[in-house]
């Protein structure tokens, strides 16, 4: 049964920082969301957590590309995270949550699983 | 089948080397070997011995491993002396029994020869030969305030450096008339011996020591011929060594006169199936006391093994390079000019300590020998001269006078020929080093393990790479110095572009000169190349996405996600309502807190939203950032100097304010480090700082390019006495040519050490203005000083950078929650379970 899921607001464009990330607290735990505006699609969504040091610290390393891959490194200890697929370039064991992310007027959205509780409440 | 039985007499590193060609080779199938060593220890090299001393162990020194001899099928007996040889039962005897032989090898090396002087057995008297010698020295010298090392020569020399880093006053008895007798002349013995006494080491030669008796005032005194005599806590003879030849003689095989176990080119003893090799062995009336020939009769003797009819020892270059207590001193081929008709030119310049050599032939075409002290960099290309008789240039003086006066460059790898030695320890030539690039090496590091080259001695390092790098380019295959895949330029290169060109943003940089969008590489390394141009905000919005995490958020990332904060404390000094400060602040984010190596403090655990309001504090409390999240000026330490110290001669802090206030904020292609002494003593311990400022009774002694850390690297000396303003217009140089020419994350030390011309052309370009670009560099660093700004004040005052430090962008109440914390020593430390 796939679990349900909902568009969660996370924040606004004045939010984002251009070729840069910022992180979110969503019913998911902790976002890294990027904004490459070279890109189109511009918008990328990934877990905040590194999952080399579990330390929530993704959104303030630094992006590029690598081979034409949109990636982000991570900051503590430097591996490449492909924005798209959450895959980790230097160890194919290991990948991060990627999350849909779209506009929505001038808020930026989230598709993340309901938690548990509040499927219950509503 | 039966095996025949192959016995070595001797465990050390020629000993080692033939077992490492034999067992590669198809007569290993047709022995069982056993190895005989009479010390406890496998084979260690005993080229680097002194490094004991800094801190290297048997490990680290050892040529195999125990493993290793088990995995060949070599039985090897450690700590069991062959004692007897019985040559018609071919049999070898040991403490603990007898053993039979097909063929032997002996490979017992040499003694140290101690002098017969009355008292030499005295306990605190030792010779410098094995790590249980250097234990026992060690011991000694604990309780010991000074040491004598008797000879003069390339080991003794080695000696003192070990004593005196072992804390000794050391002095060196030599009985010539100069230090190093048989490697270089009077002239060069002379410089050598003068810059050894600048280090502190005191020489004694025309010498001859003729009792060692109990000293008054140390334990022991050496009694000279001349009347005059030396007190001393340990005495180190270092007079020659002695082919080890006890087994030869008392089996009856020939021996030289004066020692030695006589062999033919086929490294075999008057004994068919005895043979000798190494510093035991006599070929031609000579014995060979280097580790290079011995390494080649290990290879010819296991040749001969083979059945190779051909294979013959026929003599070996006895050149040297080395450098002895930091001093460079080269020897090459016929250094004292005996040839018949040999002519010489000499180069002497006793202002900088630099002394050449050279002994040519008698129709001046030819290199025959060459001496060097106090710089090697012409060892290379004179050995190559020399060991290939390739033919010298109509103007031969060129190759030893300096590059201001006419000298020449270097000789490129191209103009050597194929059968140029490249490196002499395991006898690989350019034509060898061709050959494994042709058969598919593509890199330095392949090469050498593919032909071994370089893995001895180490001395051919440079030639090596110059080499590699030529024959790879010939083939078509690029040596890349790109930065990275998104531009096809060195760092270099990038700066020149960018400053030459004006740009001011990487994305006009990328878009102009590089392809795709950039990385964590090219980033940050442009973002530091525009800062060191232009000095605009690192937050400014173009460059906030090309900062690496701790200059974006210009705090240190901890393994937890937190920051650890560093205010500027110049020079070290802080006033005690400014500690105050720093404690209530660290009291109220319960930070934990540790005082830097660099006279600072460090505030650790503060989250992204802490920084901020912490910052809004330290400033209002007259805090600076200190960028030490930064490639750029850390701290300059400082000892407290003449204000205070009963032996300063100048106002160390003063001045170690002055240039920290200067060069705070400048980025540079690495972290930066300075630091100043008020006196000889060195307290600051400026030479190991990119940038060392030792005062003197005239000013300033300036020394550049020293490292701690991971690579340790003492400081050069650069200029002496200096005025203030000189010494900062001399840095303002030196820092300026190092942010323009360095490759990313290069620190000074490595820069200095890959400058073609090294030192030498650093000092032209910066004090003689060689290039004539000081003005400009100077024009440069003026142009950053007058645009610093802090950029912590910058940043907590404008509310769209403050915007960036959010944990969580859309809840400012929400705590991380990996941040666990717990109690240590009265402090808070992060608790993180990894993922």
């Amino acid at each position: 049964m796939k679990a349900r899921t909902c568009w969660e607001a996370v924040c606004t464009v004045e939010d984002l920082v251009p070729e840069s990330g910022i992180a979110v607290w969503t019913a998911a735990g902790p976002v890294a969301v990027f904004y490459l505006p070279h890109r189109l699609p511009a918008l990328f969504a990934i877990s905040h957590t590194d999952p080399f040091s579990g330390a929530n610290v993704l959104a303030r390393g630094l992006t590029g590309d690598l081979k034409g891959q949109p990636v982000v490194a991570s900051p503590l200890y430097k591996q490449h995270f492909n924005l798209v697929t959450g895959q980790c370039l230097e160890d194919e064991a290991v990948s991060v949550q990627t999350y849909p992310v779209l506009l929505d007027g001038n808020e930026i959205r989230l598709e993340v699983p309901v938690k548990q509780s509040e499927t219950e409440a509503a | 089948m039966s095996k025949k039985t192959l016995i070595v007499v001797g465990n050390g590193m020629v000993g080692h080397h033939f077992l490492e060609q034999l067992v590669a080779s198809p007569a290993a199938a047709d022995y069982d070997i056993l190895v005989f060593g009479e010390e406890k220890q496998l084979a260690y090299d005993r080229v680097h011995l002194s490094e004991y001393f800094a801190g290297s162990t048997h490990a680290d020194l050892a040529m195999g491993t125990a493993d290793w001899y088990t995995e060949q099928g070599i039985q090897l007996l450690l700590n069991e002396p062959v004692t007897g040889l019985d040559r018609d039962q071919r049999t070898v005897t040991t403490p603990k029994g007898d053993y039979h032989y097909d063929e032997l090898v002996l490979a017992t090396g040499s003694y140290p020869f101690v002098p017969p002087i009355e008292g030499r057995e005295h306990p605190h008297c030792f010779v410098y030969r094995t790590l249980e010698d250097l234990d026992a020295i060690r011991a000694s010298a604990q309780a010991g305030k000074s040491g004598v090392v008797v000879g003069g020569g390339l080991l003794g020399l080695e000696a003192a450096n070990a004593l005196k880093s072992l804390g000794l006053q050391a002095h060196v008895v030599e009985f010539a008339p100069r230090l190093m007798p048989v490697q270089l002349d009077t002239d060069g013995g002379a410089l050598l011996r003068h810059k050894i006494e600048e280090l502190g080491v005191q020489v004694h030669t025309e010498k001859a020591t003729t009792a060692i008796v109990a000293g008054e005032e140390a334990r022991l005194r050496m009694n000279f011929s001349d009347d005059s005599h030396l007190e001393t806590d340990l005495i180190v003879f270092s007079a020659g060594i002695r082919p080890q030849d006890a087994l030869a003689r008392s089996s009856g095989l020939e021996v030289g006169e004066r020692g030695g176990i006589v062999v033919n080119d086929q490294c075999t003893t008057s004994d068919p199936h005895i043979h000798a090799i190494g510093e035991c062995a006599l070929w031609d009336q000579r014995i060979f006391g280097l580790v290079a020939p011995g390494y080649t009769m290990a290879r010819t003797l296991a040749s001969v093994l083979n059945g190779d009819q051909e294979a013959a020892f026929t003599g070996a270059d006895m050149s040297t390079k080395l450098k002895l207590l930091g001093v460079d001193v080269g020897s090459i081929g016929d250094a004292h000019g005996q040839t018949p008709g040999a002519r010489n030119i000499r180069f002497n310049d006793e202002q900088i300590g630099h002394y050449r050599r050279m002994v040519i032939s008698e129709d001046g075409k030819k290199l025959l020998g060459a001496i060097l002290v106090g710089d090697n960099s012409h060892y290379d290309t004179l050995l190559q001269y020399a060991l290939n008789g390739i033919a010298l240039p109509d103007n031969p003086e060129t190759l030893i006078l300096p590059e201001s006066q006419g000298g020449a460059p270097a000789l490129g790898p191209d103009a050597l020929p194929e059968t140029a030695s490249i490196c002499s320890c395991h006898n690989v030539t350019k034509g060898d080093i061709c050959g494994a690039i042709d058969a598919g090496c593509g890199d330095l590091g392949s090469v050498k393990a593919e032909t071994k080259a370089s893995t001895g001695c180490g001395g051919c390092t440079a030639l090596l790479k110059n080499v590699v790098d030529s024959e790879l380019e010939k083939r078509g295959v690029e040596v890349s110095k790109d930065l990275c895949e998104h531009f096809p330029y060195s760092r270099q290169e990038l700066f020149h572009l960018v400053k030459v060109n004006g740009i001011r943003t990487f994305s006009t940089l990328i878009r102009q000169h590089g392809r795709g969008h950039g990385c964590d590489i090219c980033k940050p390394a442009v973002g530091s190349i525009l800062a060191s141009c232009w000095n605009e905000h690192i937050l400014a919005t173009d460059h906030v996405p090309l900062q690496d995490t701790n200059d974006t958020f210009m705090a240190n990332m901890q393994k937890n996600g937190t920051y650890s904060i560093v205010p500027r404390i110049p020079g070290g000094e802080i006033t005690p309502d400014k500690l105050i400060v720093l404690g209530e602040v660290a009291k109220q984010y319960n930070l934990y807190t540790k005082i830097t190596g660099g006279q600072r403090v460090d505030l650790f655990g503060a989250t992204l939203s802490e920084l901020p309001e912490i910052w809004e504090q330290l400033i209002a409390a007259g805090f600076e950032t200190g960028h030490a999240y930064g490639k750029s000026l850390r701290t300059v330490k400082s000892c407290v100097g003449s204000t205070w110290c009963r032996y300063g001669v100048q106002d160390s802090v003063g001045m170690a304010i002055r240039l920290e206030d200067r060069y705070k904020g400048l980025r540079a292609p690495h972290k930066v480090k300075m630091a100043v002494s008020g006196c000889t003593r060195e307290c600051a311990e400026a030479q190991s700082k990119d940038f060392g400022v030792i005062a003197t009774e005239n000013g300033w002694n300036l020394y550049v390019c020293g490292n701690g850390g991971m690579r340790p690297r003492h400081a050069d000396l650069f200029a002496t006495d200096l005025s203030d303003e000189e010494l900062i217009r001399t840095i303002d140089r030196v820092v300026m040519l190092y942010v323009r020419t360095a490759d990313r994350l290069q620190r000074t030390s490595v820069w200095m050490e890959n400058l073609e011309g090294g030192l030498e052309y650093l000092k032209q370009v910066v004090l003689e203005d060689s290039l004539g670009i000081c003005a400009e560099l100077e024009e440069h660093m003026d142009g950053i000083v007058g645009t610093y700004q802090c950029e912590w004040k910058t940043a907590v005052e404008d509310p769209e950078k403050r915007k960036r430090f959010r944990e969580f962008v859309n809840a400012p109440e929400k705590k991380d929650p990996v941040q666990q914390w717990t109690t240590e020593r009265d402090q808070r430390r992060p608790v993180l379970e990894s993922a």
